[in-house]
């Protein structure tokens, strides 16, 4: 519930919102763009980030918090192994057990291969299970990969890797089609016509959606496919290392049972990384709209094994996150909200930015209109936010709009006592994906023979900036690509002898450096909270 | 914040004094645990934190999502991450959307003895028997959509003295929904067609070899559909 003193600030907008609506705030300039961007978001705060000391990314400029894991020592250092001892033997071995992790393991058993998937928690938690808004694909009379495509480039300023963007907008419509025959449901016409919405930088409506539940009903559905397909899952049992054989090809992995706390070997002809974000290292104190388990891992074993990492110095903060009530700072707000119309607006009530610019230009703007121009609301946390006029949605597109396409939004809200269909939410950026990632190939593959990464442990696709709905895209598109060719790739593979070297070889370069705090070990698994300095009680 | 208002609450009978502005979740994490089980997406989204709970003095059973649920003082609670439920293994292409389809692989759905407590139990506050009475009935589209908004953290199964499995059944029937009963989308099967025709490839490409200032020249004219 809001305090009266939010509930008299409130009233500001309720004032103006006859005057705003059905009047369109413009879009800024480039030169405007750059300018909010260099001057307000996180990627430009200096202090945010360091040179790395060690590995093959050695010199690149990475978050602190990242560049403490990956100058860490390993959670086997000082574990006695027998490499021999092999629990796990399968073809493909698949880390992590979210959206792109169950694409690959689907497309990958159809090869008529051993498929083997372990994940750190339950089969599903990750990401994609919390991905509201959509999934891009141009499919529509109006669109065509073409276009698609240009905004891919235009929304990541022109960096991603342009063999990377192609294969997602080539591949968006074949996705959608795989997930349709699956028994998605879509949201759409009663002709079957699909009901498509805008996303920030997108120029057609080409945002598929299944209410504001599309991750979930996209995780869960692949989940139920993988279990019908008789595909092996292990859950909470973290991969901790990779193992690659003697000609320093990714081999499998060391496996961690988080429960009875054992090491176990999983060998395998070729691996596929798809371990999800870093959102919970909280870079810059952030909050984050993260899974619990988004702490980096596939980050930290890929890189010791040798395989490049690019773009890790961009980040991307979602525009809306949950500033109050407390409970759930840092939630994600879905950019479905400002797709269906709903505005951001400051203490006075006044509109200051285009709802639908890109997500890292729509964050700088409002860190600059909390900080710099000093025009945000202040909860009684302390915590600073702009209103995002959400009753905007019902007006526009008439009543009963929300509860239909927004029910996820609508009851998280009124868990607290928030009726967003009457109120405003208030809301800052909070830390949403990680942009960077493993260098790959159009199928996926790493700089390491055998290894391959997909998903958001993956970089190069969005460049410095990702569009809305087209990771959970991304997720599908390169999880079908490498689950075929590491499904395919396996059958020419001549296994040797497991090893360790690279590890021991990064240990030392660790200890030459002088990099490495003695202490620090990762990957972190699970990150540790007490809630106490949130809450003034440190 | 000034000093929080504390309240005690027993994780497994035993006794911890915390803020009373804390979710359980974070009430667990402020008690000093690291969950490894019971915690997923902490946004209500993914069904890992199903909790059990009872208030000191009174008798009724309570339930909720230890991410989305404000502690209580006196509140007795454990969670139930896991649930050992019946999955069956399908072929959803070869399945006809009828009643038979969900009877065949879940017959126990008409042991439904019409408690509703499913219902009372769901933290999505989703009518769970009503959806299952869809199911008895092979209404699938009603089935499916009365429980889209379903996380499955498995609390309805929990309490069901019927055994009935309510969250699998929901899925089936979601899945049978979208594949046989929804319309096909007719645009996007001939997009698919334009693409396995080759009809993007020298497109693609010629976009791949576009200089930086084409391709911002084509960005920034692009038009924009309203």
């Amino acid at each position: 519930m809001y305090t009266p003193q939010m509930k008299e600030l409130i009233k500001k907008v309720e004032e103006t919102r006859p005057y705003r609506l059905g009047s369109d705030f413009p879009r800024m300039t480039p030169e405007e763009r750059q300018d909010v961007l260099k001057n307000f978001h996180p990627d430009f705060i200096q202090s945010g980030f360091r040179p790395l000391k060690i590995g093959v990314n050695r010199g690149d400029r990475i978050p602190q918090e990242l560049a403490d894991l990956l100058e860490s020592h390993s959670m086997i250092s000082n574990v006695k192994l027998d490499l021999e001892k092999i629990s796990y033997d399968v073809d493909v071995l698949i880390i992590g057990g979210g959206g792109a992790g169950a694409a690959a393991a689907l497309v990958a058993k159809e090869q008529g291969v051993e498929v083997l998937l372990v994940t750190k928690l339950r089969f599903g938690d990750a990401n994609t299970m919390m991905a509201q808004g959509g999934i891009q694909a141009a499919d529509k009379a109006n669109d065509s990969p073409l276009i698609h495509y240009l905004d891919v480039m235009g929304g990541g300023h022109f960096t991603n890797i342009p063999g990377l963007v192609s294969a997602l907008v080539n591949d968006a419509p074949l996705v959608i089609k795989w997930l349709e025959d699956m028994g998605i449901m879509f949201d759409k016409e009663d002709d079957g016509t699909m009901i498509t919405i805008h996303g920030g930088g997108t120029s057609r409506k080409r945002m598929h959606t299944a209410r504001d539940y599309t991750g979930a009903e996209i995780m869960r559905t692949l989940r139920d496919e993988v279990i019908n397909r008789g595909i092996s899952v292990v859950e909470f049992s973290p991969a901790v290392e990779l193992l690659l054989d003697e000609d320093g090809r990714a081999a499998g992995a060391v496996l961690y049972n988080l429960e009875t706390e054992e090491y176990l070997i999983a060998r395998a002809k070729t691996v596929i990384l798809a371990t999800g974000g870093s959102g919970r290292l909280h870079y810059q104190n952030f909050p984050t709209s993260n899974h619990y388990g988004a702490t980096a891992d596939g980050l930290v074993m890929g890189y010791r094994a040798g395989a490049k990492l690019i773009f890790m110095d961009t980040i991307q903060y979602h525009p809306t996150g949950a500033a109050y009530p407390p409970q759930i700072l840092g939630l994600l707000v879905t950019e479905k909200v400002r797709g269906l119309g709903a505005t951001p607006l400051n203490i006075k009530g006044e509109q200051f930015i285009h709802h639908l610019e890109t997500r890292d230009v729509e964050s700088a703007a409002i860190i600059r209109e909390c900080t710099e121009r000093k025009m945000g609301i202040t909860t009684p946390a302390g915590m600073v936010g702009v209103w995002l006029d959400s009753p905007l949605i019902d007006l526009i597109h008439g009543e009963g709009t929300i509860e239909k396409q927004l029910p996820a939004m609508l009851r998280q809200f009124a868990r607290f006592d928030i009726d967003i269909r009457k109120e405003p939410m208030l809301i800052y950026p909070t830390l949403h994906y990680q942009n960077g990632g493993f260098l790959i190939d159009e199928n996926g593959c790493t700089s390491i023979e055998n290894l391959y990464a997909v998903g958001e442990n993956s970089g190069g696709i969005h460049g410095r900036n990702r569009l809305m709905g087209n990771s959970l895209l991304d997720i599908i598109v390169f999880g079908r690509r490498a689950g075929f060719h590491a499904g395919v790739k396996t059958k020419e593979v001549k296994q040797n002898k497991l090893t360790l070297e690279h590890l021991y070889c990064y240990q030392r370069e660790i200890e030459q450096s002088g990099a490495g705090v003695v202490d620090r070990v990762s990957p972190v698994l699970v990150p540790h909270y007490n809630h106490r300095e949130a809450l003034g009680l440190s | 914040m000034n000093a929080a208002e504390m309240v005690d609450i027993y994780v497994m009978g035993k006794k911890y004094t915390v803020p009373a502005s804390l979710t359980i979740m974070n009430a667990m994490e402020f008690a000093g645990y690291q969950l490894k089980r019971g915690c997923g997406c902490r946004a209500g989204f993914c069904g890992a934190c199903a909790t059990v709970y009872r208030i000191a003095g009174d008798y009724e059973l309570k339930v909720g999502l230890a991410c989305q649920t404000k502690v209580e003082h006196g509140m007795y609670l454990t969670q139930i991450p896991f649930f050992p439920a019946l999955k069956a293994l399908y072929d959803i292409e070869s399945l006809d959307p009828t009643a038979s389809a969900i009877s065949s692989y879940y017959p126990e759905i008409y042991r439904c003895i019409g408690c509703n407590s499913c219902t009372k139990v769901c933290p999505q506050d989703l009518n769970v028997m009503q959806y299952i009475a869809y199911a008895q009935r092979g209404d699938i589209s009603r089935c499916a959509t009365e429980s889209f908004d379903c996380i499955m953290c498995g609390l309805c199964a929990s309490r069901c003295p019927a055994h009935i499995v309510q969250y699998n059944v929901g899925i089936l029937a979601r899945r049978l929904y979208g594949r046989h009963i929804l319309a096909r989308s007719s645009h996007l099967t001939q997009r698919v067609d334009e693409i396995a025709g080759g009809k993007y490839t020298a497109g693609l490409e010629a976009l791949m070899a576009a200089g930086l200032e084409e391709l911002k020249v084509a960005y920034n004219n692009r038009d924009i559909e309203d």
